[in-house]
């Protein structure tokens, strides 16, 4: 039996077949309407996240199958004191797979030590985020076509997003990927990802304006500057322009570029921006749901072997 | 000085100058009641100076938390006056329940029943990583 707890958990070849079946159910959804007739999906949201467990839930019932679960932890006997891990083992008498998510670091962990059933982790606090990243996988292949090879910039909050840390962390096991890290001197990435890159030998450099670097990425990967995070408002007021992206910032770009967003976002893309062709953040909403329907199938597959 | 050889029990050697009674706190010496010897800062050719102890009983060591503590430490089982096992520590590849996770957003810090599981994960500075927050600990002493 197979959970995922980690984006690292997966190995290159099965990413590439998460991301083959992706493909296939987009291109052909009729034929995956019933594979999990009769099959249930427990999403226990121990934190409210409306669009990860909305998506988790489309996804099973595309497939064919039903869906129980909570969608806070007041909700849940998790309120009386319980483990994750006594309510994860009991919800795996009643579900076939579990998706959860737990404001916790290392919950999935925890939980996943009696589970009978097969556990996707949905988000545990600021740690992982295995399924945004399969998500980000999918669009910049299906959009790129590939994903070794590329110049790939993120930019905004670099030392608190998760789901940076995760795409960096998968996309520097693919060859030749060069990273541009888009921030401001307060919000690089932490040092154990920098050390990281280096010990994988990937190109990876530091720059603090957008416009500077638009013109050689492939991809271009947004994160929201939070006011919180800085130490002073001036610092704050001078750097928060510099992050948003507009259609001006956009002319050097490359007409190839793949713009990317784990959403939701504040205002650091302009709607504006929204109808170039090159925006891509609602298609990966929506590649979201077909990655999951291809994940779940993958996980339930190997524990029916 | 002369401390006598022991004819059952164990030898702790090469232990770093000055770290014998955090050593002696952590394996609770103070509770046996056979003779145990801390000798401090003995010339060594290896290590310049070193610590000594010498436990005059059959005493389960846990090799594994004493190679957290002190990794160069030699752990010498004495059988009859001789030595039947010798045991050169380092450090641990994996810790259960010896140090805790000082991460307060770890679900360790809220479930406290589930093991504390460390990995290492860089042996040149000593470094651990929680095995659910992924956190990373520094080796410490005395442990916690």
């Amino acid at each position: 039996m197979r959970h995922l707890i980690d984006i690292e958990d997966l190995s290159l070849a099965e990413i590439d077949a998460i991301l083959n079946l992706t493909d296939d159910i987009i291109a052909n959804r009729k034929k995956y309407s019933e594979v999990m007739r009769g099959k249930k999906l427990a999403t226990l949201f121990f934190e409210p996240s409306t669009r990860t467990r909305l998506s988790f839930e489309a996804a099973m019932l595309e497939l064919g199958g039903s869906v129980l679960g909570f969608a806070t932890a007041e909700s849940s006997s998790a309120a009386k004191g319980e483990s994750v891990s006594d309510t994860v083992r009991t919800v795996g008498c009643y579900a076939d797979i579990i998706a959860m998510r737990h404001p916790k670091e290392g919950a999935p962990m925890a939980a996943i030590q009696r589970s009978k059933v097969p556990v996707i982790n949905a988000g545990d606090g600021g740690h992982n985020h295995p399924t945004q990243t399969l998500t980000d996988l999918a669009t910049i292949r299906r959009d790129v076509g590939r994903l070794d090879h590329m110049v790939v910039g993120l930019c905004g909050d670099l030392k608190f997003g998760r789901t940076v840390h995760s795409l960096i962390t998968a996309m520097s096991r693919y060859e030749g990927v060069e990273f541009v890290l888009i921030s401001p001197p307060e919000l690089v990435i932490p040092d154990y990802l920098k050390r990281m890159l280096t010990q994988r030998g990937a190109a990876w450099r530091e720059v603090q304006s957008l416009e500077s670097v638009m013109g050689e990425l492939d991809v271009l990967y947004m994160t929201r500057v939070q006011k919180e995070r800085f130490f002073n408002e001036a610092d704050y007021v001078r750097l928060k322009d510099s992050y948003i992206l507009t259609p001006e910032k956009l002319v050097p770009a490359k007409s190839s570029l793949v713009i990317l967003h784990p959403l939701p976002r504040v205002n650091e893309i302009s709607h504006r921006v929204d109808d170039d062709p090159r925006a891509r953040y609602f298609e990966q909403v929506e590649n979201g749901k077909f990655v999951r329907m291809a994940l779940i199938m993958k996980l339930l597959e190997e524990s029916v072997q | 000085m002369n401390i006598d050889e022991i004819e059952n029990g164990v030898v702790i050697d090469h232990i770093s100058a000055g770290r014998s009674m955090d050593i002696y706190r952590y394996l609770k010496l103070d509770e046996l009641d056979c003779c145990v010897a801390i000798i401090k800062n003995v010339r060594s050719n290896r290590m310049g100076r070193k610590d000594i102890i010498k436990i005059d009983a059959r005493f389960p060591v846990n090799l594994e938390t004493l190679g957290y503590i002190d990794p160069g430490i030699t752990v010498n089982i004495i059988r009859d006056g001789a030595i039947i096992s010798k045991h050169k520590l380092e450090l641990p590849e994996k810790l259960v329940n010896i140090i805790t996770c000082k991460n307060p957003r770890c679900i360790t810090t809220v479930e406290q029943e589930i093991d504390q599981v460390f990995k290492l994960s860089d042996r040149a500075t000593c470094t651990y990583k929680c095995a659910y927050c992924e956190a990373e600990r520094k080796r410490q002493s005395p442990v916690g």
